[in-house]
């Protein structure tokens, strides 16, 4: 596998930050009751995961070592600010939805444990991949979370019904469980149940 | 018979050992030929027996203590149904009622936990164990009569693997599987699970059936008198309306030792402590309510001799044990009595401190510990001038 190849695909399922690093998981449980804020969320966390790492990385050898999480905070910040005014801008209903979680994106561990693990040591072009794929792995688990918690809370997946009306009829229900946070904790737990059995390095 | 059984059972066991054709199904050969038969083998070096009674006996009794609580349940399914309909019917008419409610539910609870339990026996090529017996039995003891038998098979399949082999089986697990079903159930599909209209089973419309807690819940006072909530004919999960039913088995369980008295006393001490807090409150009519009615309403005697008192998931030590049991009964009042989201607060007090349990045990032995150290300490020897 060449090097670029295994830097978009290892953290899709072999070094994921979610399932296997375990970061992020707090904006894993906010935003994943339905599929489309998921979506959303994902994508604009890999937006600023991948820049922030290429900007940093561009910037690595001028940053005093003293002061480099302020100038990596002050990067992230502004992209976060970026994707929010464009959030804003074109998906309002959206940005409502997802509300302080877009800000959030500035603390999200991912970005800061990839800018210093990954970032200050290595070229442009690979630390954009590196966070083209962390951002990617973490959009992954968002998106199997909310589709199971959107299917099996509201029956619906994007806002479409997809459980049929014959099956309410018949007495099933959505269950309410899996709209309420906790359940995105088990559903990730699950997911990383399956991921690491047979990712597992002995 | 039994002989041609047994020769039958060596006669196939060959296929299910390592190297045979159905080897992979050992686990599960092996659980039905124990099932059957006493098992013949003998251990090899030297024995590790500690008390005469194993697993399979520990669960059977607790599964025959259970007996009066399913029993008059059934019964009780019966015998609400057609009060509510205005029947006039007769014993056996009533006990076949609930009998057919009853049935199906202990069914599927025990064929879909039996399930995992053999496939994840086999997976990892452990011997199928007896854990799910008890629990199998619990579950439908805790639901409503009326409740759909598919929620009950994901209910107990989401216990059984979330709640107990995710934590590595038997004796792993950290809350009791058999409320970790209900508690599912009571998050994910309340209306089932709430309100007055699922304690009766086939309710006519018309009729109101809510249980003495969740009249109170709503701010009734117009509750079944005291004897009434004792014999257990009132509406209600299906075992634990009746507090005498439930007694017959804390009697059998405290007799064999099984279940620890320290937790039910101490829980039972801990709802009263609370009940009398509320007593002298005296805020509104709820807390006005003598303290004993607690133990009489809902699944408060149910939850103090079979819930709390499950030895994998209670505090171990002797002091852990009365800490444990205090909470759980101070807490199930006050959630009952403060929060009218929750009409009983058993489930969710006896859950809470099963994930604290651990906690307890390890403050009470790192107390022993420093005690002991305390009094321990050598004075240093005087220098020789």
């Amino acid at each position: 596998m060449s090097n670029a190849k295994k830097l978009i695909i290892e953290p899709l399922r072999k070094t994921n930050p979610v399932t296997v690093l375990v970061l992020g998981i707090c904006s894993c449980l906010a935003v994943t009751a339905q599929l489309k804020p998921a979506l959303v969320m994902g994508a604009s966390v890999t937006v600023v995961t991948a820049f922030s790492n290429l900007i940093i990385s561009l910037l690595r050898k001028g940053i005093p070592s003293r002061i480099r999480i302020i100038v990596q905070l002050v990067v992230v910040a502004t992209l976060v600010i970026l994707i929010d005014q464009f959030l804003k801008a074109f998906a309002y209903d959206i940005s409502k939805q997802l509300s302080v979680y877009v800000g959030l994106i500035i603390t999200n561990c991912i970005i800061m444990g990839r800018l210093e693990a990954f970032a200050l040591s290595h070229g442009p072009w690979e630390s954009f991949l590196d966070g083209l794929g962390n951002g990617l792995g973490y959009s992954l688990i968002l998106v199997i979370v909310a589709f199971f918690r959107e299917l099996f809370g509201s029956g619906t997946l994007l806002g479409y019904q997809v459980i049929p009306q014959s099956f309410y009829e018949a007495g099933y229900q959505n269950n309410g469980l899996m709209i309420l946070p906790p359940m995105a904790l088990i559903v990730i737990g699950i997911v990383m149940w399956i991921n690491n059995s047979k990712t597992e390095t002995k | 018979m039994i002989k041609n059984l047994r020769r039958f059972i060596s006669k196939i066991k060959p296929n299910f050992t390592e190297g045979g054709k159905f080897a992979w199904l050992q686990s599960t050969f092996e659980a039905f030929e124990s099932f059957l038969f006493v098992p013949d083998e003998t251990t090899k070096r030297g024995c590790q027996i500690r008390d005469a009674i194993d697993l399979k006996r520990t669960m059977i009794f607790v599964v025959i203590a259970l007996m009066p609580a399913l029993l008059f349940g059934i019964w009780n399914i019966g015998y609400q149904h057609f009060k509510a309909t205005a029947e006039a019917v007769s014993f056996w008419q009533t006990f076949g009622f609930g009998l057919f409610k009853a049935l199906p539910i202990i069914v599927v609870s025990y064929v879909t936990g039996l399930a995992i339990e053999f496939a994840f026996a086999q997976i990892r090529h452990h011997q199928v164990n007896e854990g799910f017996l008890v629990t199998g039995m619990l579950i439908p003891l805790v639901l409503p009569p009326d409740i759909p038998l598919w929620m009950v098979a994901l209910a107990t399949a989401f216990a059984v693997l979330i709640g107990k082999e995710a934590f590595g089986g038997t004796g792993m697990n950290l809350v009791n599987p058999a409320l970790l079903a209900r508690a599912f159930l009571f998050f994910a599909y309340p209306s089932v699970m709430s309100g007055d209209k699922v304690w009766i089973a086939d309710q006519p419309d018309a009729f109101t059936g809510a249980t003495p807690l969740g009249i109170l819940a709503n701010g009734g006072t117009d509750i079944p008198d005291a004897w009434t909530m004792i014999w257990g004919g009132v509406p209600g999960s299906i075992g634990e309306t009746s507090v005498i039913a439930v007694a017959l088995g804390a009697t059998l369980l405290l007799f064999t030792g099984i279940a620890s008295w320290r937790i039910m006393l101490s829980v039972i001490l801990g709802g009263g402590l609370m009940g009398l807090l509320f007593n002298a409150i005296g805020a509104n009519e709820y807390m006005q309510l003598p303290f004993y009615y607690h133990y009489l309403m809902g699944g408060f005697a149910f939850g103090a001799v079979f819930m709390a008192t499950d030895p994998v998931t209670a505090a171990q030590t002797n002091t852990g044990k009365w800490i444990y049991g205090m909470l759980i009964g101070i807490l199930a009042v006050m959630l009952r009595v403060i929060n009218p989201a929750y009409p009983e607060g058993m489930m969710l007090s006896i859950l809470l401190l099963n994930c604290f349990a651990p906690l307890i045990d390890h403050c009470v032995i790192a107390r022993n510990i420093k005690m002991r150290q305390k009094r321990a300490i050598v004075k240093p020897k005087t220098s020789v001038q």
